[in-house]
């Protein structure tokens, strides 16, 4: 089962004074006041967040769903703009893999990769055993996860009470604190190099496809910063 | 308008999903010290940029309300913060509501 000691000092992580806790409450309040104002009521909007957990894809259903999409564009919309939690999967999950653990722990926990909880741990897995990884990881995502639902709940019931300018602060909350992290984890030639990239394509593709240009940047960029850091370090 | 709303949110949720699960699955057959893993890791890192990018330049929501001028300033502005008080993440993050929600009402 899972190791108690590492799940609560995964759980804690947020505690600390520079934790994404307040940037992620503070945008699922803005989503949860922008749901009640699209007619979900309390229990959609709290299972919306449980089940998606994904700030840009929720952002999107919810504008899918103010000019009538279908379900088919819905899911295509969405699936374009969360798969970048593909390669993010990808480059966490083979640091917390260990032969002891089972594997349903990896199944049930990847619902947690996102971008709070990736950066966590990408800058403290090193400090904790290889084997115990898997644990920390799920005390980190229960607590960024808990800390979505709450913002939620929050600004659904708050929604009367918050102007559109207050909203619009809210939403520039989360890519201004997610663009600092990025910006404090430029320390190797790869990830300098990657993120400058990803910063200047993704725009760029957009306006070649507003859909792809998230995915295209990426890889792009992403390959590209590769290559420049394999020939550096060559 | 319930149901609906019940099934893309079920739907939203699989097209979600999909992508973490087969990153799992991708990720059995990968060391962490191979040339795929750090290419893998450069593509997330990218990605995410380009995310923040055009979250920023070409939102979706209420923030498409905000003149690219104030979005401009803001984010100069925070970045600024950032590097003055030694790469702190709490300052920039809570000065950018407060300068959007000032600045969205004049810009």
């Amino acid at each position: 089962m899972i190791n108690k000691d590492f799940f609560f000092k995964g759980f804690k992580s947020i505690l600390a004074p520079d934790s994404p806790a307040i940037a992620l409450g503070c945008c699922f309040i803005a989503i949860g006041a922008l749901l009640k104002n699209l007619g979900f009521n309390i229990q959609e909007s709290i299972f919306s967040t449980m089940l998606t957990y994904a700030l840009p894809g929720s952002l999107v259903m919810a504008e899918s769903l103010l000019v009538g999409a279908s379900l088919l564009n819905i899911f295509l919309a969405v699936w374009f703009v969360n798969a970048r939690l593909y390669p993010m999967t990808v480059s966490l999950f083979p640091l917390m893999m260990h032969k002891n653990q089972p594997r349903w722990k990896y199944y049930f926990s990847c619902h947690f990769i996102a971008v709070s909880a990736w950066l966590i741990m990408k800058s403290n897995y090193k400090n904790i055993e290889k084997k115990h990884r898997i644990d920390f990881w799920i005390g980190i995502g229960s607590a960024t996860w808990t800390t979505a639902v709450i913002g939620t709940f929050i600004g659904f019931y708050a929604s009367d009470y918050l102007d559109k300018n207050m909203m619009m602060g809210l939403a520039i909350l989360n890519p201004i604190y997610f663009l600092c992290m990025m910006v404090g984890a430029m320390k190797t030639i790869q990830i300098v190099s990657a993120v400058i990239l990803g910063l200047l394509l993704g725009p760029i593709f957009y306006f070649l496809s507003p859909e792809w240009s998230i995915l295209l940047g990426g890889l792009v960029g992403g390959t590209i910063a590769y290559f420049i850091g394999e020939l550096n370090v060559n | 308008m319930s149901t609906s709303i019940i099934l893309a949110i079920i739907v939203t949720s699989l097209a979600t999903f999909s992508s973490r699960f087969l990153g799992v699955i991708s990720s059995e057959g990968i060391k962490e010290t191979s040339k795929l893993f750090r290419w893998f890791n450069c593509l997330a890192y990218s990605t995410l940029a380009a995310l923040i990018a055009r979250t920023i330049i070409f939102p979706v929501g209420v923030l498409s309300d905000a003149s690219y001028l104030s979005r401009t300033i803001v984010v100069i502005f925070c970045l600024f913060i950032f590097f003055i008080s030694k790469r702190n993440f709490v300052y920039p993050t809570v000065i950018s509501a407060i300068m959007m929600a000032l600045l969205s009402g004049h810009l």
